[in-house]
């Protein structure tokens, strides 16, 4: 459902997302693991067709980003890691404003929102202006809207971050049942455990490339042959486990 | 947990670091600009919009100066009293300009958490935030400003002193608007509780508006218009000789700028400016001590409004829905936030302001007196084709200009959704477009309809006028996302960016280049009507037609180009 294929984005000589290819089947939870400054935003901007990679494609449903947006992003959600949206609209106005993106109105878009709004306790707040929204609120309509119109692929830039553990929860219950349905996911996280918990297969980020990926088990699997003895370790010698040793350096200096 | 080291305290941040981010911003994002491909040609049309326009007013000027200069008696008078004139208005833009500024960077910037909570003492706080006001609201005026003080140093033959003396006027000039605007909207942020900003703007826009109401009074411009009314030539020159404001800053300028060039330097005028600004300074230091914590406190309480769902917006999306579910969202969706940011709606108020004084203006005008003819009587309104134009270019640089700019942050989601950017520039064109073609219809129909013109002329404003607002309307949006914001953090400072300069010159240059296209076939008309000459149609043909092929280009051009910055915008 999602491919990408030699993936590649550069700023000037640096090189942030290099010659990434992966196949995302239909009804996948997929996880993109890495540290701060991996890639893993780059290349979700890319696939949301925010970002216009240096070389290679990236297919949503077999069409291209690149060369037809509008069919292809018609297919997507799109969850930033930033809440930002329009202030001085409600709710409700806001959510039927992207629904109004993908041309879809009606009574059947008010039922849907009304029952996401529920879903992440949003339903008092409906009509007040998101101006007074808390960040992990503006967070959780983000994520309704990108729900709304029921798209095949969602792609998510760390999920979790500003949400409360209750919404959490309903997230991941969301995305496994999003998925069962035959839907795809795609997210990001740099957060080992969601991505232990959450996800169907996992792909190590680190230097715009990817280091390692499969399901938990195969991870493990290569963890426990390379002498490391869990997921955190692997995870850690593939990204840097220098940094975490030089942070005991740097407190106790 | 070890014991704290006990440490000598922290010297504490001096004005120049404080303000070091925001200099640092500026060179960066030239840096920025200038490494991208398309920085070079960027700034190539905006250097040569700029030298037209500079060369354009210094042109003129030196004209007019170099006339009143041979006019013995009172042309030093005519002089001095022009440059009080332009420095007054000046003075209003400032002081209005300013309150709304320091709003901004007093009480509402993002670096204001930061600051606060920071070792930051109060004085370097107040002096760094009234140096970013200052700046923001003067360049505009500082660029303008520079061509005609140099034609009058030019015509004059002021030299290298009067360039020092030009900047030891204008510079406390500057400081004066800054100091009181910022202490003005302390004032106000402190009487009104929690944010209320809506409030806070509206008293804030009554205020512009008796200024500009009470500066208007001061001009009497309808008394140097008709000399004839006076009793003698004495009379004129003693209402030359009488200060327009004796107590503005605008008036000191021109006293010391008129004093030097004509005769001996007056100092006065210039201790006049020197102890006002030094005064303005430090009483606001003193009220933003007593003031300020207690300001921003309120200022940062959480508002709780509720979106009200009434009958017209009903009816609104309702009426919109022959438009398709897309493009009814999108206008909904421009419409509903325009009007509920209190800093973009309630500019509406000063504007309304700015069209009745200048169809008050209109109304006023000496054309029914003595020797005045045919000829003049239609000229005047084909001149305030012209003028309307610039009053319609500044009200399409408040709202139409940052309409791209203000989506900003929430780009992700179109750019993310199968929007087609040409549907959203397109909307927010139309959207904009249509409320000014009404007001500019306005603004022709009443003013052509008080100065009682000639059909011909009638319909010439009206096809003129129709075309220049789809251009001006066109160049706005376009040169709005060519020259974007998007960081901006109101709407109300977009329009005084440097893209907003460059709009507000491309569109004196086009209001220009219409009327100059239109003025040939104009005279031959009017002077068959007056004088019974044959007016030859190929003059009207061309001239017509080229008015129309200019102003279409100037609403396709920068679209088209917009649609394609858009299209290839990263984020």
């Amino acid at each position: 459902m999602i491919q990408l294929q030699g993936l590649t984005k550069r700023y000037g000589s640096f090189t942030a997302v290099d010659a990434i290819d992966l196949d995302v089947p239909a009804g996948e939870l997929f996880g993109f693991l890495g540290p701060n400054g991996a890639g893993k935003t780059t290349t979700l901007r890319m696939i949301a067709g925010i970002l216009r990679p240096s070389s290679g494609t990236v297919r949503i449903g077999g069409i291209d980003v690149n060369v037809n947006p509008t069919a292809a992003k018609a297919k997507l959600g799109y969850i930033p890691d930033r809440p930002f949206i329009y202030e001085k609209l409600s709710g409700a106005e806001f959510l039927r404003f992207v629904a109004g993106l993908y041309s879809q109105d009606g009574a059947a878009v008010e039922r849907r929102m009304d029952e996401l709004l529920a879903l992440f306790d949003l339903s008092e707040w409906k009509e007040e202006l998101v101006e007074s929204y808390s960040h992990g609120m503006r967070q959780k309509l983000i994520i309704a809207s990108a729900f709304l119109h029921r798209p095949e692929v969602i792609v998510v830039d760390e999920p979790m971050v500003g949400l409360d553990p209750k919404a959490a929860r309903i997230l991941k219950d969301l995305f496994r049942e999003y998925t069962r349905r035959g839907h795809t996911i795609l997210m990001s996280t740099h957060t080992l455990e969601i991505a232990e918990d959450v996800c169907d297969r996992i792909a190590i980020i680190q230097g715009g490339r990817i280091r390692a990926s499969g399901t938990v088990e195969e991870l493990m699997a290569t963890a426990a042959s390379l002498g490391q003895h869990d997921l955190e370790s692997y995870f850690l010698q593939l990204t840097g486990e220098r940094a975490a040793r030089e942070l005991v350096e740097v407190l106790d200096a | 947990m070890p014991e704290a080291v006990a440490a000598a305290p922290l010297p504490a941040p001096t004005l120049a670091h404080v303000v070091s981010p925001k200099l640092r911003t500026v060179r960066n994002r030239s840096r920025a600009t200038d490494s991208q491909r398309s920085g070079a040609g960027r700034w190539a049309i905006v250097l040569l919009i700029g030298t037209a326009f500079w060369a354009g007013v210094m042109l003129v000027l030196v004209r007019l100066l170099r006339y009143f200069k041979n006019t013995p008696e009172i042309g030093a008078l005519l002089a001095g009293k022009l440059l009080g004139l332009v420095f007054l208005s000046f003075f209003a833009i400032l002081l209005i300009s300013n309150i709304i500024t320091a709003l901004s960077s007093f009480f509402l910037a993002r670096d204001l958490d930061m600051l606060a909570s920071a070792p930051v003492d109060w004085l370097t706080l107040y002096g760094a935030k009234l140096l970013e006001t200052l700046v923001h609201s003067s360049w505009m005026v500082v660029l303008m400003a520079v061509p005609i003080l140099a034609a009058y140093g030019y015509v004059y033959e002021g030299g290298f002193g009067f360039v020092l003396l030009a900047l030891g006027t204008t510079l406390p000039y500057l400081i004066i608007p800054a100091a009181v605007g910022a202490a003005v909207t302390l004032l106000l942020v402190n009487i009104f509780p929690a944010r209320r900003t809506k409030d806070l703007l509206t008293v804030v826009t009554l205020i512009a508006v008796g200024a500009l109401v009470v500066l208007f009074r001061l001009l009497r411009p309808e008394q140097l218009a008709r000399p004839e009314g006076l009793r003698s030539l004495v009379d004129f020159i003693a209402l030359l000789r009488t200060p327009t404001s004796p107590f503005l800053p605008s008036d000191w300028v021109q006293r010391a700028i008129m004093s030097a060039l004509t005769d001996r330097l007056d100092v006065l005028p210039l201790y006049l400016l020197w102890s006002t600004a030094a005064a303005a300074v430090v009483l606001g230091a003193i009220l933003h001590r007593a003031l300020y914590a207690g300001g921003f406190s309120k200022a940062q309480e959480s508002a709780q409004q509720w979106a009200r769902t009434g009958v017209l917006p009903r009816l609104g999306r309702l009426a919109l829905t022959p438009l398709g579910i897309l493009r009814r969202e999108l206008v909904c969706k421009e419409v509903r936030v325009f009007f509920r940011d209190t800093t973009q709606w309630s500019q509406l108020i000063l504007l309304a302001v700015l069209v009745v004084v200048y169809v008050f203006n209109v109304k006023f005008l000496p054309l029914r007196g003595q020797g005045i003819g045919f000829m003049l009587v239609n000229i005047v309104p084909f001149l305030n084709l012209g003028l309307s134009g610039f009053v319609l270019a500044s009200i399409a640089a408040r709202f139409i200009f940052p309409s791209v700019s203000v989506e900003g942050r929430t780009l992700w989601l179109l750019k993310s959704s199968p929007l087609p950017m040409r549907e959203l520039l397109w909307s927010k064109y139309w959207t904009g477009t249509l409320p000014l073609l009404g007001l500019a219809l306005l603004i022709v129909g009443v003013t052509d309809a008080l100065l009682q013109v000639s059909p011909f002329i009638y319909a010439v404003s009206v096809f003129s006028i129709v075309f220049l607002t789809f251009a001006v309307a066109g160049l706005a949006l376009g040169l709005g996302a060519i020259f974007p914001r998007y960081e901006s953090e109101s709407a109300a400072q977009i329009p005084t960016s440097f893209g907003g300069l460059v709009f507000m010159l491309s569109s004196a240059v086009l209001i220009g280049a219409v009327v100059m296209l239109e003025a040939r076939p104009v005279y031959s008309y009017l002077s068959q009507e007056a004088f019974g000459t044959v007016a030859d149609p190929t003059d009207m043909v061309v001239g017509f037609s080229l008015a129309l092929a200019v102003c279409l280009a100037a609403t396709f051009l920068p679209l088209t180009v917009a649609v394609r910055r858009l299209e290839r915008l990263e984020l």
